[in-house]
């Protein structure tokens, strides 16, 4: 235990080298003719085989029943495969394997310091900015591990996007927040860019509230707003997958409802991930969730099943407010 | 289960199931004094039933705006959810058993002065033994939390029905030798009736305790001849 809480301490240093690596990295790439997110191939069906965990003892939704099961389970955008992960020689993460299913949302629940933030990190490889830090095991996005050698990362941050607990626009435009990605990836005339940006902002269900004002900073914007505005950023490149790390902790209700609504539409065309500690949020949000404990997943189910009538006690007590 | 974080919280749902209990213990007492008031012609313990009555629809009311506001305060899931949503079906289901033996008071003071044919009560007696059994055991299970013993509750109510219909038919032969008979025999028809809803009602709690102690709800459809009785009913016909 006192391991995982030291381990969360230094999480927590590390959140603002995060907060801008992103940009530093992909600015570091940019002559290197980056790989556009279009270049993938385009329609490839997600071939993972069904969710299996090597653990006996962790519950892994079947298609079932219920009315709180669907019949047949969505196909696999990623899978996580018997996943570990160490911050020098401390364990995080333990045999984890679960799927996120395309066109849905999974939250990640579970008390701090579970692993949940860790998990959501290795998706994109932000871990990959920290020496000692490493993970073993398969993360199969549509069925090619992620974390082997050959994986171009800044491509990956590009399909797997990614927006943080507190909102963290660019010091410049409302613009060129989101037009700043655009063009790291690909050569776009004014024009054309100018659409982009109206669509991520539209989609980002922003557009109404700073299409007068695109030159202000956006950092002159709400929490919300700005929240909104970093999801925009993101969806603007056209992600694949995007993992949304307590989104709403910073905001009001009403912009926590806005951003509730925003994560509906978006997993029309996107797959979500989200970690929140907000036990309600994750039930009205998310389609599957997680449950988490000292690294090692200990239920996925769907959410409907998990917060009625979860499997493991351990789940039960922490969604319920007991001591474990 | 360990208790939670939020004392308050266990407090609220602790005073919900004393408040199931309590209805639960003047529901049996309504029951049983209606069929000792019918079959005695006992006038004054078929106004005491009625008069009990009231303290049920007060305590369901309670129960009701309780669970409102713990849903509103608490945001309950999972086993709390379901012990919440338990508390509101169950303390519907008790009040209606406290109309059902309230009506079956009311209709033993109309017909007390008047028992025509007292054998016709036995049947009766049956079914009542039947049903305050099934809803003692149903309390019983609530309160232990015992979905084995909600699941023979919930298997047995059968057999109450088998005898629903055997006093039917005891009670049509006796409007037909007798029309005389008729108005006396209707009253029982009802009060049967009655009783086999208050059947029913144990059984709609068995699978509100089987739903709460498992979070799996049975299926629609409720076993029927599956029973020893009820085949025989069967066999019969």
């Amino acid at each position: 235990m006192t391991e995982v809480q030291a381990m969360t301490q230094d999480q927590k240093n590390q959140e603002a080298i995060e907060m801008i690596a992103p940009v530093i990295l992909t600015a570091n790439d940019q002559e290197a003719d980056a790989p556009r997110p279009d270049d993938r191939v385009e329609g490839e069906p997600a071939t993972a085989p069904a969710a299996t965990s090597p653990r006996p003892d962790v519950v892994v939704a079947t298609p079932a029943k219920t009315a709180l099961r669907p019949a047949a389970l969505p196909p696999e955008k990623v899978s996580v495969r018997n996943l570990d992960f160490y911050y020098g020689e401390s364990r995080a993460l333990k045999g984890v394997s679960l799927p996120l299913y395309a066109n849905k949302v999974t939250s990640f629940i579970g008390p701090s310091g579970c692993g949940k933030s860790t998990l959501l990190r290795v998706l994109n490889r932000m871990y990959d900015l920290y020496p000692k830090q490493r993970a073993e095991g398969e993360i199969l996005l549509d069925g090619k591990n992620i974390l082997s050698a050959d994986q171009d990362v800044n491509l990956l941050r590009a399909r797997v996007g990614m927006v943080f607990q507190k909102p963290t626009p660019f010091p410049m435009s409302i613009y060129d927040n989101i037009a700043f990605g655009i063009r790291l990836y690909e050569k776009v005339n004014r024009a054309d860019l100018d659409e982009r940006v109206e669509t991520a902002l539209k989609s980002a269900a922003l557009w109404g509230e700073v299409k007068d004002k695109l030159k202000a900073s956006g950092l002159s914007l709400s929490g919300g707003q700005q929240q909104r505005l970093c999801i925009a950023r993101t969806v603007a490149i056209h992600p694949e997958v995007i993992l949304l790390d307590e989104p709403c902790s910073a905001l009001d209700p009403i912009s926590t409802a806005k951003i509730e609504e925003l994560i509906d539409e978006l997993k029309e065309k996107y797959t979500i991930a989200i970690v929140t500690h907000n036990m309600q949020q994750a039930a009205r949000v998310s389609d599957y969730t997680a449950f988490m404990y000292l690294g090692e997943l200990l239920e996925f189910d769907t959410t409907a099943q998990m917060f009625t009538s979860p499997k493991q006690k351990q789940t039960q007590n922490y969604i319920t407010g007991r001591f474990g | 289960m360990p208790d939670h974080i939020v004392k308050a919280y266990d407090q609220e749902l602790e005073t919900l199931g004393q408040k199931i209990a309590e209805m639960g213990g003047i529901a049996e007492k309504m029951l049983s004094d209606a069929m000792d008031a019918l079959a005695d012609s006992d006038v004054k313990l078929a106004q005491a039933t009625i008069n009990s009555d009231p303290r049920l629809d007060v305590l369901q009311r309670e129960i009701e705006e309780r669970a409102i506001m713990a849903i509103a305060r608490r945001q309950p899931l999972a086993v709390d959810l379901r012990e919440i949503i338990a508390t509101i079906r169950i303390s519907n289901d008790l009040e209606r058993v406290g109309d059902l033996a309230k009506n079956i008071a009311k209709r033993t003071i109309k017909i007390a002065a008047d028992i025509r044919i007292p054998r016709a009560i036995i049947g009766l007696r049956t079914m009542h033994d039947s049903a305050a059994m099934l809803l003692k055991d149903v309390l019983d299970a609530y309160s232990q939390r015992d979905a084995e013993r909600a699941h023979g509750v919930w298997i047995y109510d059968a057999d109450l029905d088998a005898l629903e219909d055997s006093v039917f038919r005891d009670l049509l032969t006796f409007m037909m030798e007798d029309p005389r008979n008729i108005t006396f025999c209707a009253h029982l028809l009802f009060c049967s009736k009655n009783i086999e809803r208050i059947g029913d009602h144990a059984t709609n709690i068995a699978e509100t305790v089987i739903y709460l102690v498992t979070g799996e709800i049975p299926p629609i459809d409720r076993p029927k001849g599956q029973t020893l009785l009820s085949d025989a009913t069967a066999t019969a016909e």
